[in-house]
């Protein structure tokens, strides 16, 4: 009970910005108008897909430096789940591009960039099948991953960040924090946040605990 | 041991497969205006690239590489690399760039800029496909996998370079492009950084 904490609290959260992101009450905007609550989902799935990449990294540089084989199992985790969360995000974001912006693929930079290093987390995944050998897999694969990953920043947040961008906060637009969301959003969205993240490294934790039980199991037969 | 000069046949193969190609893009298309100018010819680039690219691991045998591993450090091994890769690339890529000038009508409106946008993306093509060969390399069956693995993280670096060369075509001012020009510069030191402290991991086995 102590040590899960983290997932209650995440539970809480998600089922709190839910309830509260359906029902409260939201500034009525131009264009936005009611599909604002999407900011309690599309963005919060990004900065899951995020912190699940950046744990991946940080266990394939572990790896690396350990060959420790159980480094590599997060690693791999993390990036199963991050990349549902990157089809989530492209998800909601889809529906959302078509209510505002009039259709649901718009030629954005950020919509492009998220969706190539989609493909690259995908080329990981693609790269791993590719290798048999057990210790020389996890390797490369986490030389690989250490590379694609400020490619992936480059894509996501510098890009678009110099071109003109449909996305708030790139190519001169304001931040959406900044216009559009009053204060009664703010605790909602920074609750939904930190819900989908919490969630999303639990998500990997069980999968990685998989796992590791299956590589055990194929150990003693 | 800095710089590997063999293989010379290798580099004149795939001169005249740059050379053939810009003349089957000129049988297919006659004339073009400058955004189609633009694109076939970093599209031409990018394939002459990988295709030059993806020897420098595979073609050594692993007998070569072991005489490698003992005589020098994988640091100075992958620098090495890189830098004749990129040697090649500016020659290659020179050679594409007046070959395709020759024989398409030139459009450019600043020449020096485009000029830059060549020598700044054959070094970038080549610091991104010298670290990406080196782990194709290791993964037997070459060629897809070197694809999979290198467009991706090759996109985000086209655009800039096609945007860059776009600006200089049309002749804008050069402050313009200034932006352009650091984030390429950036993109490259932190390639050079990553492969040269991963490629001990890779070089072991």
């Amino acid at each position: 009970m102590r040590k899960s904490w983290w997932k209650i609290l995440g539970l809480c959260l998600i089922g709190g910005s839910i309830i509260a992101g359906l029902l409260g009450p939201v500034p009525r905007l131009p264009i936005l108008n009611e599909t604002i609550r999407n900011v309690y989902f599309h963005v919060p799935m990004w900065f899951a897909m995020f912190t699940l990449y950046l744990i991946s990294v940080i266990y394939s540089i572990r790896y690396l430096n350990s060959n420790d084989i159980k480094n590599d199992f997060i690693a791999v985790e993390a990036v199963n789940t991050g990349i549902i969360f990157c089809f989530l995000g492209l998800l909601t974001g889809m529906q959302w591009a078509n209510i505002t912006w009039g259709e649901p693929w718009p030629n954005d930079p950020k919509t492009n960039g998220s969706a190539i290093a989609t493909l690259m987390y995908l080329a990981y995944l693609v790269l791993r099948n590719a290798l048999e050998e057990e210790q020389k897999r996890a390797k490369i694969s986490a030389i690989y991953n250490i590379f694609a990953f400020p490619v992936m920043i480059v894509l996501m947040y510098i890009l678009p960040k110099l071109t003109d961008s449909l996305h708030p906060g790139s190519g001169g637009n304001s931040t959406f924090g900044d216009i559009d969301m009053d204060n009664q959003m703010r605790p909602i969205f920074y609750s939904a946040v930190v819900g989908w993240i919490l969630i999303g490294v639990w998500i990997a934790s069980l999968r990685y605990r998989l796992r590791l039980i299956e590589n055990t199991r194929n150990q003693i037969d | 041991m800095i710089l590997e000069w063999r293989s010379k046949y290798a580099i004149n193969g795939i001169l005249l497969y740059v050379v053939s190609t810009v003349f089957v893009c000129y049988q297919a298309f006659k004339s073009v205006d400058t955004l189609v100018w633009n694109a076939l010819f970093w599209i031409i680039l990018l394939f002459a690239s990988i295709n030059a690219i993806n020897r420098s691991f595979i073609q050594e045998s692993s007998y070569r590489q072991l005489y490698y591993y003992t005589i020098a450090s994988p640091k100075a091994v992958i620098l090495s690399k890189i830098i004749y890769n990129t040697f090649v690339m500016v020659l290659l890529s020179a050679i594409a760039f007046s070959v395709y000038s020759l024989i398409f009508s030139n459009p450019i409106g600043d020449p020096t800029l485009y000029l830059t946008a060549v020598l700044l993306g054959s070094i970038s093509f080549a610091t991104v496909f010298t670290m990406v060969s080196g782990i194709s390399s290791k993964t037997g069956n070459n060629s897809t996998i070197m694809a999979i693995l290198s467009f991706p993280v090759i996109i985000p670096l086209l655009i800039v370079l096609i945007k860059l060369s776009q600006n200089a075509i049309n002749g804008l001012e050069r402050t313009v492009s200034s932006g352009e020009i650091l984030v390429l510069l950036a993109i490259n030191v932190i390639t050079v950084t990553i492969s040269l402290l991963l490629f001990p991991y890779l070089w072991r086995d």
